[in-house]
């Protein structure tokens, strides 16, 4: 199934190289208010290009950092340094597989 | 339908507390949900999970949900029965203040027969109640595609197939096929997303679709290794090869190249090829990657002493090096 010429030809972005969103494009994409983001970057969960927020720039790695700390708090009940240190914790587990699996154990 | 059991989704008897109920859905949030959970089935459990939820933690739809016996099993075909309803009067939102659940999941027909679409369908976010003029982004899809190491090397396309619901006329729901065709660019790696803008479920009246995220792996490869850019193959060689050096052709992902083995190499020794790892790439403003590099990796092959000739060589070799002690190291 290498390809199907009939079909549109898709393109997307490379969200871990994209680097030129706002506070507010970024709280669309995540879908909550602007406030929820000025949040995460408080708890250092994110940390945007930029001084003062309506200069901020985040990249793709912030917005799925940024979704995934969010799902986290919605669905298991934790508080926002909960969600930030589980997501540092399977960052931790997710680098160890990777190591891992080079080395040919998984 | 198939009926589900929901006591049995969330381990806890028919008896269960509320505040057992509670915790036994935090537990099993914890282990299912989909961004912590690499179980390729945790996505579904997760679903399951917040379905059997909503109806246990609200004391109307659990009372609801026993009127109809113990004797169901999960799985078993289900029809509601006739007067199924009648008496039951649900307070709410429906699916009811749910912020502890999966928005936009879709719930089961089972759910649906019993509690109605309005409940399945009603907003989880309280203030779009209006439903003449409810606008809604559509819910963002993920996927993962694997695709070959030398494909990175490469721009690749991909056709790639998506099972989405799809709902007929009829307003039944069945998973569906769907087929896109998708450019994979160049430098690309494991564990990177690709976004798809507007291929994601469509959007509720005036709403948008939602987006299509595609994580990329690699396939497993019977040569190389993968290390973020870099890619490390293991080069098995004779003793003279290492001990001498030689002149190797080499496999590399775009191509084989010649690759010169110096004189006195060791086992577990590594030789550099710069740039021959994942290309780099441009990001359009100057904050591209670089290329990674590939890494050979010594392996020194014996020949077996198989024969006489071969037997007298390695004596031989023997009694020409009297004060080798390849333990050394081990102090013995």
């Amino acid at each position: 199934m290498k390809n199907d010429n009939r079909l549109p030809q898709l393109s997307g972005i490379v969200l871990e190289e994209l680097y030129e969103l706002s506070l507010a494009d970024l709280s669309r994409a995540c879908s909550v208010q602007a406030d929820c983001i000025v949040e995460l970057v408080e708890e250092g969960l994110i940390v945007p290009i930029g001084r003062e927020p309506h200069r901020w720039r985040f990249s793709g790695v912030h917005m799925r950092r940024a979704t995934v700390a969010l799902r986290l708090q919605r669905d298991l009940g934790v508080n926002l340094a909960g969600a930030a240190l589980a997501l540092q914790l399977l960052e931790e587990v997710e680098a160890l597989r990777a190591r891992l699996k080079v080395l040919g154990y998984e | 339908m198939e009926f589900k059991d929901y006591y049995k989704i969330m381990g806890v008897a028919r008896d269960a507390t509320q505040d057992e109920i509670k915790r036994a859905y935090r537990q099993l949030a914890r282990k299912y949900h989909p961004d912590v959970s690499k179980a390729p089935d945790a996505e579904l459990r997760f679903k399951e999970l917040g379905e059997a939820y909503a109806v246990l933690k609200d004391l109307e739809k659990r009372a609801a949900y026993d009127q109809l016996g113990s004797n169901w099993k999960n799985g078993q075909d289900f029809s509601p029965p006739p007067d199924w309803n009648a008496g039951f009067e649900f307070s709410g939102d429906g699916r009811g203040g749910s912020s502890e659940r999966e928005g936009g999941a879709d719930f089961s027909d089972f759910f649906e027969s019993i509690f109605g679409r309005d409940f399945a369908g009603a907003s989880h976010d309280g203030h779009a109640q209006g439903r003449t003029t409810f606008n809604a982004r559509g819910e963002d899809h993920h996927a993962t595609v694997l695709i070959d190491l030398e494909d990175a090397y490469t721009v690749a396309t991909r056709t790639i197939t998506l099972q989405r619901p799809e709902a007929d006329a009829a307003g039944h729901v069945s998973m569906r096929g769907h087929k896109l065709n998708v450019t994979i660019p160049r430098g690309i790696r494991a564990g990177q997303h690709i976004r798809l803008a507007g291929q994601g479920a469509p959007g509720t009246g005036q709403g948008k679709p939602g987006d299509l995220y595609l994580e990329i792996g690699f396939n497993p490869h019977a040569h190389y290794r993968v290390d973020q850019r870099d890619v490390y193959l293991d080069l098995p060689v004779a003793p003279w090869e290492a001990a001498l050096g030689a002149k190797l052709k080499v496999p590399t992902p775009n191509g084989i190249v010649e690759l010169k083995i110096p004189t006195g190499s060791v086992a577990g020794g590594k030789l550099r090829l710069k740039g021959r790892g994942v290309p780099g790439n441009n990001a359009g403003n100057g904050a591209g990657n670089p290329a990674g590099d590939f890494y050979v990796v010594l392996q020194i092959a014996l020949p077996l002493a198989d024969g006489e000739k071969a037997n007298a060589f390695y004596l031989y070799m023997a009694e020409q090096f009297p004060t080798f002690n390849p333990r050394a190291g081990l102090g013995v």
